[in-house]
């Protein structure tokens, strides 16, 4: 076959791709991280080193918003761990039972809240809590538990926890989908030996699919926690920049975007926008590093 | 030996569990769709109530129609959705068939580096990417946005066609140029023709968060003539906070074409989900 040397095509297909995510994805990612190292004095851009990080973490009053954000923000990680997650992957259980009617409709429609903006979320939430139209006092007192209704959103101690829920009702859609396609690659032999040996049921569920499925876990786990550390949208459409009441409810994102843009009376800082993105960066990798290699290599995979 | 699997208290008991998670998901938009035909007060008299000739008005509607200019947004979005995912599709797949199909020095570098993406939110380098778009002029227009929307969908792209360009028998590939096509019409008629469905995939992967991003609208296109969909509800919302007809009515023609794109692909979503496109 003949062959030319240089292989001009191979360039021209990547060129496009490499370009655009070069250019787009990864210069202003590292501008960002270079960003965080200068700061403005007289109009003037200044190299200052490390000085931003050390206002940003030892600064009273920097230090207070940051570590309040980065606090909020494991509160909603962990929220969506111990709440999206499990419910995500019972529903998929259940939808996987072999022989079971209407899961098709009924995977369709717990997937519809997935696909909303976070501001039809965000604002429906509010109306559906809010203490004014009363639809939430009213279904509460139906049960009889009148009592326990609050203005959810406008308490300091309630309104995190409130909006990580709120979240969790929008994306459970995602492991439940994750989590059932990984249960469908469980081939019926296993199972079915499984039955054998007398395990069916729910015991079958934790002593032979659980097992197989926690790759996928894994891949949940880290698409939510990548997901919460770079969350900002739900906050802002239900809370605002300000992350209220009382900075109760602000995450890094809402904390960088508040910097960096400004906000009402507070000027728009770049380079301090920038040091707050290069903690979240770092925070990232962190934590896809020890997935990539703390969890990911040691999990079992088991050949199919 | 199959029939000892489900038994019959336990198949209500999960479409009990199934049939009250629904009723979770779906309650708020139906709350939310049935009040946006009502008056004001019954709105506020009896919100679970469907709407009926007594309580029946479009007075919200009418509003958002007078005061938005929400077909201004809608088109923008679309706009943004359209394009951004031509490209990503394009420039996807032709990246994809480089790594797939030829075996060069730096292939899986190349790889590694736009899979990087895939993890590493885009938004982290937001800061450099506003100064970027002010110094080229691209600030407040919509490809501001599409070039950011490409950035992002490209990575997860490129990975997942890959993976289905490698199933493409080299047979066929060999036979085209056997016949003296050049590797552009190869890859173009022979090779595009048969990832469709994997194109499809990657399509509806993308549009759901394009078309919901309010981030990066908010920062690099906030003005009037480029709002998209959600960042024009979202500051329409905003303003109209005390009129409730006005707000509801806003939101459900905001989940009115979600639905509808959902309604038509929810096969494709599904099974692209299942595929195991995402592994």
């Amino acid at each position: 076959m003949q062959r030319s040397n240089t292989r001009w095509h191979i360039a021209v297909f990547l060129a496009p791709a490499v370009l655009v995510y070069t250019a787009v994805m990864i210069v202003p990612l590292f501008n960002t991280l270079r960003l965080s190292l200068y700061t403005e004095i007289d109009q003037h851009r200044v190299f200052v080193g490390l000085e931003n990080f050390r206002t940003l973490f030892l600064d009273p009053i920097w230090s207070k918003q940051f570590w309040n954000a980065l606090a909020n923000n494991f509160w909603f990680f962990v929220i969506h761990m111990l709440v999206q997650n499990p419910i995500g992957i019972l529903l998929a259980a259940i939808l996987s039972q072999p022989r079971l009617r209407f899961a098709a409709f009924y995977r369709s429609a717990i997937f519809i809240p997935t696909l909303l903006s976070f501001v039809i979320v965000g604002f429906a939430w509010k109306l559906i809590l809010s203490p004014i139209w009363g639809i939430a006092p009213d279904l509460l007192n139906t049960v009889g538990l009148k009592s326990l209704y609050a203005p959810w959103l406008g308490k300091e101690e309630y309104a995190l926890t409130t909006l990580a829920l709120v979240s969790v009702w929008q994306f459970v859609g995602i492991p439940m989908m994750l989590i059932y396609a990984a249960l469908l690659t469980i081939p019926d032999e296993i199972l079915e030996a499984g039955e054998m040996d007398g395990i069916t049921g729910f015991s079958a569920f934790w002593k032979i699919k659980l097992p197989l499925i926690l790759p996928a876990i894994g891949i949940i786990s880290i698409l939510t926690f990548v997901g919460n550390f770079n969350a900002f949208d739900l906050i802002y459409v239900a809370q605002g920049a300000l992350a209220g009441p009382d900075y109760s409810t602000d995450i890094l994102g809402t904390f960088m975007y508040r910097t960096f843009f400004g906000f009402q009376l507070q000027l728009g800082d770049p380079h301090m926008g920038s040091a707050i993105a290069s903690a979240m960066f770092t925070i990232i990798l962190i934590g896809v590093c020890i997935y990539l290699f703390g969890i990911q290599t040691r999990m079992r995979r088991y050949q199919l | 030996m199959r029939t000892a699997r489900t038994h019959f208290p336990s198949a209500v008991a999960m479409h009990g569990a199934l049939l009250l998670y629904m009723l979770i998901a779906l309650f708020p938009i139906f709350v939310i769709l049935i009040n946006s035909f009502k008056k004001r007060k019954s709105i506020f008299r009896e919100p679970l109530a469907l709407p009926n000739s007594d309580s029946f008005s479009l007075i919200g509607y009418k509003t958002v129609m007078e005061q938005g200019d929400f077909f201004l947004y809608f088109q923008n979005s679309m706009i943004v959705t359209v394009v951004s995912l031509f490209f990503i599709l394009l420039f996807g797949a032709m990246a994809a068939y480089a790594l797939s199909e030829y075996r060069f020095r730096g292939n899986l570098l190349m790889g590694l580096y736009l899979a990087l993406g895939i993890m590493i939110p885009i938004r982290i380098g937001t800061v450099a990417i506003l100064e970027m778009m002010v110094a080229t002029g691209l600030v407040n227009t919509l490809w501001a946005l599409i070039l950011v929307y490409i950035a992002q969908g490209l990575p997860l792209a490129v990975f997942i066609l890959s993976e289905f360009m490698r199933q493409v028998s080299d047979d066929l590939k060999n036979a085209g140029r056997m016949d003296g096509l050049s590797e552009y019409q190869i890859f173009f008629r022979l090779v595009l023709p048969l990832v469709r469905p994997a194109m499809a995939t990657v399509a509806v992967f993308n549009m759901i968060p394009i078309w919901n991003d309010l981030w990066f609208p908010l920062i690099l296109a906030p003005g009037e003539e480029v709002k998209t969909l959600t960042l024009g509800s979202q500051v329409f919302i905003g303003q109209y906070v005390t009129n409730w007809n006005a707000v509801l009515s806003a939101l459900s023609m905001a989940v009115i074409p979600v639905l509808i794109l959902y309604v038509i692909f929810s096969r494709q979503l599904i099974r692209g989900i299942t595929s195991g496109a995402v592994k």
